[in-house]
């Protein structure tokens, strides 16, 4: 893949954005390790660029992680953070760079790389016709946890028999994060994770947060708000550019698209 | 391996059937449909006992294609708009077999019900019965392979504007030689003819789309989420 993808990244670089766009040190960007692991870390992440439609909303992202580590991704919005995130669950491929875990490339088996991530997306992905424990049934299913102890760590055992379309927003938010719990999975990308939760969920996601890094889990987080994740490092996607915006074209005005 | 694919297939296909009962408005629909369209076809054509006797396997083919279309759209569409398909992109099971799971949901709520009504759907139209095992066997056939088809194309138009508009215009050219056999055959057993090729070749279609369907709609799974 990797001698395919980069002349077409460069190809389309080239056709989209003319005079080519020259890359300035202020674009790039990196993430200095807190410290140097030994040996290969856990999650290497090398030179993501993704394009939507004409634009380039990623623009070589790279960092490492190593077990224990946080990451929280921040910028305006339109940044990218959620897309970073989907390419890092292996649900979007980059158009350039590589996703690495233990050194070897996540794409490469993509099933084997789902069982290492627990997804929480924009979305809760509850079916409303469902009740909260039957919700969570294929995710015990693959992650092989237990729903009620889940359930339990977010406080909403006592909704398990009730249908999904009778809960708030923020019983849906922990419900959500009780599918994370239920991957069992060393590698949590979470996206915008403390949306619609109130003060004491934010306290049991603390705990959460605490217990996976000290089993030697990595924890991604989108967020527009304080985390509570001591000492994360943080990876600022830096916003839209005026000059990346596809202009539109001249030779059509707009009496003639009527 | 964290989970065994046989359990996540048997899962998915539990909480379809689930939803499929809780909502048993949105599934009966297609049967609904059948049974009307069905109905409709004596008033418009005349209470003639003959012609609708000779118009019935055409009629029953039809009507079943058509039903099945109508819960087509939401296969998938209702797993992409709130996230689900993520989530079972994220079970690990590889996305064709994910694709199949659906397919093989669509036929338990839509497929079934339909071969179940079409018994009494044929005997209104006052089809012989001694063509009934005929009719049965080449629907259930049929309804599987129509399953198969769609599902492929549901997966196919998944994210595109206009996928409702687009999805008959894929599935119905694709499911014709099922129509031509199944009514074939039909046909044959109701003029005393061998109805046995035409059911062997709906049974090669069937064969031929189990393993391809599940890949094509696999691969649109995967870029409906890109």
């Amino acid at each position: 893949m990797r001698h395919k993808l980069d002349p077409v990244t460069r190809k389309r670089e080239q056709t989209f954005f003319s005079p080519p766009r020259p890359v300035t040190p202020d674009r790039r960007i990196s993430v200095i390790p807190a410290f140097t692991p030994p040996g290969r870390p856990l999650l290497e992440v090398e030179n993501i660029s993704v394009f939507r439609g004409e634009r380039l909303v990623l623009d070589r992202v790279g960092f490492t992680l190593d077990a224990g580590d946080a990451l929280l991704l921040t910028g305006p919005n339109g940044a990218g953070k959620s897309t970073l995130l989907r390419v890092l669950a292996g649900l979007r491929k980059p158009e350039g760079g590589h996703v690495l875990w233990s050194g070897v490339d996540t794409l490469a088996d993509r099933s084997q790389h789902a069982g290492r991530v627990a997804y929480l997306g924009h979305q809760d992905a509850l079916k409303l016709g469902l009740t909260l424990r039957e919700n969570l049934t294929l995710a015990a299913r693959s992650g092989g946890g237990d729903p009620d102890s889940c359930m339990k760590s977010l406080n909403i055992l006592g909704l398990a028999d009730l249908p999904a379309r009778m809960l708030s927003a923020g019983q849906k938010r922990r419900a959500a994060l009780a599918r994370v719990l239920l991957a069992q999975a060393p590698l949590w990308l979470l996206d915008e994770p403390s949306l619609g939760l109130d003060t004491s969920t934010m306290g049991l996601l603390g705990t959460l947060f605490a217990a996976h890094r000290q089993a030697g889990g990595i924890v991604i987080a989108t967020t527009h708000v304080p985390l509570p994740l001591p000492n994360p490092r943080t990876l600022a996607l830096p916003g839209l550019n005026e000059s990346d915006i596809p202009q539109p074209m001249e030779d059509f005005p707009e009496d003639d698209l009527l | 391996m964290k989970f065994q694919i046989p359990s996540l297939i048997m899962a998915i296909l539990e909480r379809d059937l689930r939803l499929a009962l809780r909502h048993g408005a949105d599934t009966l629909g297609a049967v609904l449909f059948f049974i009307l369209a069905g109905a409709l076809f004596p008033l418009a054509l005349g209470p003639s006992p003959e012609l609708l006797r000779r118009m019935a396997p055409g009629i029953v083919w039809v009507c079943a294609l058509l039903a099945a279309l109508l819960p087509l759209d939401r296969l998938f569409g209702s797993e992409l708009e709130d996230g689900s398909l993520d989530q079972l992109l994220m079970t690990g099971l590889p996305s064709p077999l994910i694709a199949l799971a659906k397919m093989i949901a669509h036929w338990l709520t839509t497929g079934v019900p339909l071969l179940l009504a079409a018994g009494p759907l044929a005997i209104m139209l006052g089809m012989p019965a001694g063509s009934m095992v005929v009719l049965l066997t080449g629907l259930l056939l049929g309804t599987l392979i129509l399953s198969l088809i769609g599902g492929m194309a549901a997966s196919v138009v998944l994210g595109a504007r206009r996928g409702g508009v687009l999805l008959p215009l894929l599935v119905l050219p694709l499911t014709t030689p099922a129509l031509i056999f199944g009514a074939a055959a039909l046909d044959a057993a109701q003029t005393g003819l061998s109805w046995g090729p035409d059911l062997e070749l709906l049974g090669a279609f069937l064969a031929a789309a189990i393993p391809l369907c599940p890949l094509a709609a696999g691969a649109g799974l995967r870029a409906a989420v890109e």
